[in-house]
């Protein structure tokens, strides 16, 4: 089947910032991932597109882009998907929120800080040597969704609250705080408030869950951000009592 | 273009997968160290490992590390050096709890423990039953294991340098003296000096069509390193996988057979019975790939026409939908985004799928890089990981084992590096630092007319697949070496259309290109001088192992369009070769 793709384009000089849209048309098979479409026009009709991609099957975050308006990973996106809800004309722009620096390449600076300040690494005692913590199922269940994250950017794309300029840590930031947090492992809460418990941390999020919608790895990621603010209200009713 | 930046730093590391992230850890807190990736470090290929990572840790029956190396001596056809593979599974126990206090979440039995399961050719006793020896993190190990490195990597305070491609490496005689680098963001060329580098890129299963391999995994260290002069060790060792997406060769873990998924074929007859009485569906990986092969051959898989698309079907249903969607959750996943069925009700089409290098830059388990047969080492130069050849998986890895030898060896190469490091003066090369790639750089980008990559790029992968794939012969291989020759002078004279310098993934595609072609031409000789069959290089004008003639590594060294061939002894001191039934 034919496609005819509309790929938003950018230079990656700072002259002439002016966007443009490339139109290819491919040949495709039904079963093919949008990537795949990409990937040949790259190497047979355009070869200065510029986009990232490795897996190819929607494990390592590199490909998420704005496909029909939505955010997705491109290797996750069948062709034949888009066709049968939008019809053969696809729209590839890429992620909002973050800097073009080519075409569909974005700078995942902001978001990666984002991501490091929340201090996202088990912070707990020494383990007792040469052995394992023990966890149970139970346990470990209250964090497992938050630990499929890939960071690809799907949801700090999608957030209403950066797309309106408030100054938000980003969903995916406080998904990962949350995935230490809620490990009966960790120790770290009252590290990682520092991060989160200020004007510019959790709280300009307004619960308007396009984040959980985004993700590609169904993550809950709107009831991860609302525990966790629960969570720091708690701790600080407590606190100022105490 | 103008003058090449250039770093100096103690210890480099090219590369931010499992073994990269691993030896970063160790070595950053000892010595100065950049870690340099070709994609963000999360975005690195181990996190596509799914089933699990081996260790005897006896938590839900009994095991041994030796049982363990022993599997893995057997597994790999003997072609194994037994002290490396006891080192393997030794640490491997260690490695894995260092894992869980890092914070890894691996599945849990029932009193809270690492939980463990069945994998293939992983035995108890020497051979006599399946064991549970691999933990897992539901079918996400590999995305845990990168992400708890990295994690761990942010809070030392490791230095990364991301969308960095490697495209040579500065050796003086034997001594490493570091690296040349493009920046992918700008164009630029840099130079990293170091005391010491270790390469740590992964795989190269790009150079077949159909594989369960990463984009990115075009083999750029090896390739860089053998244009250098050093030699590869074992590079007639490929994996096939048995179970890829059929059509699209995405990796279905070997976990849903461990789970107890089995392989049918048309006439819905569990096949594995005739070809591994003892171990079924749990038979190592090159047994299971060649018994696909062999029922579709003989008209035996869904289509019964041999055409190259037919195949067999993975039956899951008896796993149950809640054990599927529990310790199989993205497995269910891609077969329910890439071919539209539900694992718990429908048998899901494979097909065997270029999956995992045995071969690689040869090393001691301290990462050290041979220079010769000889038992000569290059001073200051460090492998670990799949690019790396250690060797513990000899002519066939078993499953689980790639992860384990990420951990074991990265960990063991960063330490050493680090010393090594620690104790070392800075290396001062002679000569234009990247004059060379420079001037490479300036004529590819400067428009001239050449071959279409792309058309290469489908050539060799059509070859690879069709002519050094499951099953060789002696006649096709050497079809293959002259073709892949063919498309390497091709591919010097290429010209690129995009000449722009700021994320031209036209000229990235290029240089990947030219790495996995000069791996492919070792891999096509070294395969071609192999006149036997042994684990996933099977023959069909040799089909039987030869010890006498053969039990020997192989060392190839590139030299122009000649690939150089000597032999390495193999570590026998534990176990006598034995017939490997299963």
């Amino acid at each position: 089947m034919r496609v005819i793709l509309l790929v938003r384009r950018r230079p990656p000089s700072p002259e002439g910032l002016e966007d443009e849209f490339g139109r290819y048309e491919v040949e495709v098979e039904s079963h093919e991932r949008l990537l795949d479409a990409l990937v040949r026009v790259s190497r047979r009709d355009d070869p200065t597109l510029a986009f990232r991609r490795s897996c190819g099957h929607g494990v390592c975050g590199s490909d998420a882009m704005v496909i029909n308006g939505r955010e997705r990973l491109a290797c996750k996106t069948l062709i034949r998907d888009l066709v049968d809800k939008d019809g053969d004309l696809v729209v590839v722009e890429p992620l909002r929120n973050l800097p073009v620096l080519k075409d569909l390449v974005v700078d995942q600076e902001d978001f990666l800080a984002a991501y490091r300040a929340v201090k996202p690494f088990l912070i707990a005692p020494e383990a007792e040597g040469g052995k394992e913590r023990p966890q149970t199922s139970r346990e470990r269940a209250a964090y497992e969704n938050a630990t499929n994250c890939i960071l690809c950017g799907s949801c700090y794309s999608a957030c209403l609250m950066l797309r309106a300029g408030k100054p938000f840590l980003g969903p995916a930031a406080v998904a990962q705080a949350f995935r230490f947090n809620e490990d009966s492992r960790d120790r770290g809460f009252e590290a990682r408030l520092e991060a989160l418990d200020k004007p510019k941390g959790i709280w300009p999020c307004e619960s308007k869950a396009e984040c959980t919608k985004a993700c590609p790895r169904g993550l809950q990621v709107a009831r991860q951000i609302n525990d966790t603010k629960r969570r720091i209200t708690r701790y600080k009713t407590l606190h100022e009592k105490a | 273009m103008g003058q090449l930046e250039v770093h100096a730093f103690d210890a480099l590391i090219v590369g931010a997968g499992g073994a990269g992230l691993y030896a970063a850890l160790r070595a950053s807190g000892r010595v100065r160290t950049a870690v340099l990736s070709k994609v963000h470090p999360l975005r690195s290929h181990t996190g596509a490992a799914q089933g699990g990572i081996g260790a005897a840790l006896g938590n839900v029956e009994e095991d041994k590390p030796e049982w363990h190396a022993f599997d893995t001596v057997k597994g790999g056809d003997y072609l194994v050096d037994q002290g490396a593979a006891v080192t393997l599974a030794e640490d491997a126990v260690r490695a894995v709890v260092e894992l869980e206090n890092w914070g890894l979440p691996f599945s849990r039995t029932s009193d809270g423990r690492i939980d463990q399961r069945r994998f293939g050719g992983h035995t108890r006793d020497f051979g006599q039953t399946p064991v549970r020896r691999s933990c897992y993190a539901g079918d996400r190990t590999g995305h845990m294991i990168l992400q708890t490195l990295y994690q761990q990597c942010l809070k030392n305070g490791v230095a990364f340098f991301s969308e960095f491609q490697v495209v040579d490496v500065l050796v003086e005689g034997a001594r490493c003296c570091g690296v040349v680098v493009l920046e992918i963001a700008t164009g630029r060329l840099h130079v990293f000096r170091a005391k010491a580098v270790l390469f740590a890129t992964g795989g190269f299963g790009r150079m077949f069509r159909v594989t369960s391999n990463a984009f990115a995994n075009t083999g750029d260290g090896p390739a860089v390193l053998a244009r250098r002069g050093v030699p590869l060790e074992d590079m007639e060792f490929f994996q096939f996988h048995p179970t890829g997406l059929r059509g699209l060769g995405i990796l279905i873990t070997e976990a849903v057979r461990g789970e107890g998924g089995v392989l049918l074929n048309r006439m819905n007859e569990r096949f594995m019975e005739k070809y591994s009485p003892r171990l079924l569906d749990l038979a190592p990986r090159d047994i299971v790939a060649r018994a696909i092969v062999t029922e579709l051959r003989a008209g035996r898989g869904v289509k019964g026409d041999g055409s190259a698309d037919d195949y067999v079907w993975l039956d899951a249903r008896a796993i149950g939908k809640e054990a599927l969607e529990a310790k199989l959750p993205d497995i269910s996943g891609f077969c329910r985004t890439y071919l539209g069925l539900d694992p718990a009700a429908d048998p899901i089409p494979v097909l065997p799928t270029a999956h995992y290098a045995m071969g690689g830059v040869p090393t001691d388990i301290d990462g050290r890089v041979r220079a010769d047969a000889a038992g000569g080492f290059y001073e200051g130069l460090y492998a670990a990981g799949e690019c790396a050849c250690v060797s513990v998986h000899g002519a066939n890895r078993l499953g689980t084992n790639s992860l384990v030898d990420l951990v074991v060896f990265g960990r063991r190469a960063g330490d050493h590096l680090a010393t090594f490091a620690a104790g070392a003066d800075l290396p001062e090369p002679h000569g234009e630092l990247g004059g060379e790639a420079q001037a490479w750089l300036e004529s590819i980008l400067s428009g001239r007319q050449g071959p279409h990559p792309a058309d290469l790029r489908d050539e060799m992968e059509r070859t690879m697949t069709e002519k050094v794939g499951v099953f060789r012969a002696g006649a096709e291989m050497a079809a293959a070496l002259e073709k892949i020759k063919e498309l390497r002078a091709a591919c010097h004279s290429v010209g690129l259309a995009d000449r722009g310098r700021a994320f031209n993934y036209e000229l990235l595609d290029l240089l990947e290109l030219g790495n996995l072609l000069d791996l492919a031409m070792v891999t096509a000789a070294s395969a071609l001088n192999r006149r036997e069959s042994r684990g996933a290089h099977a023959r069909e004008d040799y089909p039987e192992r030869d010890d006498a003639q053969w039990l020997k590594h192989t060392l190839a060294w590139l030299d122009g369009d000649q690939v150089i061939l000597d032999a390495l002894p193999v570590d026998l001191a534990r176990w006598a070769p034995a017939p490997r039934t299963y």
